[in-house]
């Protein structure tokens, strides 16, 4: 009887346990095969590199370039936003913060990844964008810009807190070692501090530039929503997540656009699958150098 | 053993406080030129945390308060105000655990030299070799000065942060424990190492191995419960002790 329990409670976490995987490929193979039927009906080429989204004229155009484009500016907007406050913020709390301070300021980060994207993208329709179309004096507010700027602040507690893990696993030793030879605190943080915690920042980078690529929501509120290829910053943009949030509702089950839709949902899947890969290689690596997973 | 030694640092009444708890009490001696002075003494009695006193890496730790005097190079360094860096360069430290750099061999012993404004790659180049040279290190990785410097042996380890002290020219080094976690091959070369190093260096170890204060070392403080029981020459601490509990102590009563 008591084997029996044992027995049956070791298959049920068994079962729970790969039930995400089961998810995952479940997931991975819809993608394939909804997307599968655009390579028979449109030229794959022009589909990646065609200048058009008129999904809904006719005749119809599939170029999603468009939306790639508008993705990728989004996202490098959105860096140069995060990669500086992040980083700035991890360090300032590993290594300028009082213990008071640090234990105000990490759960304050915490909370800004816990705020919902709808969230942001109504501080963004209603505070962010009006305030940009005034300062800069451009026609409306709703651009690439904005998108870039509410994207790098959603990204700042994710670069943060994995930038600021990875400085807090650098030894003390190595810290120790420098001020013993002589080092000022500026020298020990730039020379050795920061290069032994450079995977683990370029980790937190990257899973912030994944988090930024993936989010919908509040790109469809703030980015401006026009499928054209963008010129400027000012330019009201696009991005492939929005495209499918917005035009999946219209789009006829079983039609090129549906087709088409899936495809950019799939490229998307892609990316940040690559992305997200080279974060876990390198953090396996770090771990190494480090001497931590020997 | 002669009486005309140089002091090179003499401590005064010393206290040393981690928030309100006192780690050191009342702490005088000194510490003579070319001569190798060791601490005993139990876990916890105090040895690390004076010894960081004299290279200012307690000034690392929040909420701490020294009191007292070390004089050292004609300047009080308990005083507030004195420069750390300049202070840490002349007190070189070792430590228990061998703590290279996750840079190369090269980069690890340059490093300090760097930092301290060395911009001269031929005069960087010579020190390095030189400090690897006198840390008996640089015949097992002169082939291989670019490789990273934790594929290294424990115990090359240790010579490598010896060697990279010592490339920074000071006039004292601090050995905390440097054998703690070494086995006792290297042990036996870091004590060569020490003997050696003497003849140039005032040096100061932290040991919780009395055979090995007996072996290298010339004076021997042995500290209990963050005071100085007793500092004599290391010969007659071993042979006729003369407090009650230093005697205790060396016969293993407690420990």
């Amino acid at each position: 009887m008591y084997n029996l329990k044992e027995r049956l409670i070791k298959i049920l976490f068994t079962v729970l346990a790969f039930a995400s995987l089961f998810f995952l490929l479940g997931i991975v193979f819809v993608l394939f095969k909804e997307s599968l039927p655009i390579v028979f009906e449109l030229n794959i080429f022009k589909f990646l590199t065609g200048t058009h989204w008129y999904p809904t004229h006719e005749p119809a155009e599939f170029g999603i370039l468009p939306l790639m484009m508008a993705s990728l500016w989004v996202t490098v907007g959105a860096m140069f936003v995060c990669i500086p406050l992040g980083i700035g913020t991890a360090l300032y709390v590993n290594e300028l913060a009082s213990l008071r301070q640090k234990q105000f300021l990490k759960p304050v980060i915490e909370i800004l990844s816990g705020i919902p994207s709808i969230v942001y993208g109504f501080f963004g329709m209603l505070i962010m964008a009006p305030l940009i179309q005034q300062i800069f004096n451009i026609p409306t507010g709703l651009n690439a810009l904005t998108a870039s700027i509410v994207l790098g602040i959603m990204a700042i507690p994710t670069v943060a807190s994995i930038s600021e893990d990875a400085l807090s696993f650098v030894p003390k030793s190595f810290k120790e070692a420098s001020y013993a030879l002589g080092a000022n605190r500026w020298q020990t943080l730039i020379k050795v501090i920061i290069p032994a915690a450079a995977s683990g920042i370029s980790t937190s980078i990257i899973l912030g530039m994944s988090r930024v690529v993936g989010e919908t929501m509040t790109v469809l509120m703030v980015s401006g929503g026009a499928a054209v290829m963008p010129r400027s910053f000012f330019d009201p943009v696009r991005p492939m997540t929005s495209t499918i949030a917005a035009e999946m509702g219209e789009a006829a089950v079983g039609s090129i656009h549906y087709h088409s839709l899936f495809a950019i949902g799939l490229i998307l899947f892609l990316v940040t699958l690559v992305f997200n890969a080279f974060a876990e290689m390198i953090s396996r690596k770090y771990r190494i150098k480090l001497g931590l997973d020997r | 053993m002669s009486t005309e030694n140089n002091v090179r640092i003499k401590a005064e009444n010393v206290h040393f406080y981690y928030g309100d708890k006192m780690a050191i009490k009342d702490m005088s001696m000194n510490f003579y030129d070319e001569k190798v002075t060791a601490f005993i003494g139990p876990s916890g009695c105090g040895k690390s945390t004076f010894i960081r006193m004299l290279n200012k890496m307690n000034d690392l730790v929040p909420h701490t308060r020294a009191e007292g005097s070390i004089h050292f190079d004609g300047e009080n360094i308990l005083e507030k105000g004195v420069d750390v860096v300049k202070i840490r360069r002349k007190v070189g430290m070792v430590f228990q655990k061998p703590n290279p750099f996750p840079k190369t061999i090269f980069q690890n012993i340059s490093y300090g030299l760097e930092v301290n404004g060395e911009k001269n790659k031929k005069v960087i180049a010579q020190a390095v070799e030189e400090s690897l040279v006198r840390a008996a290190l640089w015949n097992e990785v002169k082939d291989r000065l670019h490789d990273n410097a934790l594929r290294l042996s424990g115990g090359q380890q240790q010579r490598l942060c010896i060697a990279r002290c010592l490339a920074v020219a000071p006039d004292v080094i601090l050995f905390d424990e440097p054998c703690a976690s070494l086995d006792p091959i290297s042990t036996n070369k870091i004590e060569e190492l020490i003997l050696d190093l003497k003849k140039n260096y005032t040096i100061v170890i932290v040991t919780h191995n009395m055979q090995q204060a007996a072996r290298v070392s010339d004076y021997t403080a042995f500290m209990y419960l963050g005071e100085l029981i007793e500092f004599n020459s290391t010969d007659k601490m071993f042979t006729v002790p003369r407090e009650k509990k230093t005697e205790e102590y060396l016969s293993g009563k407690f420990g």
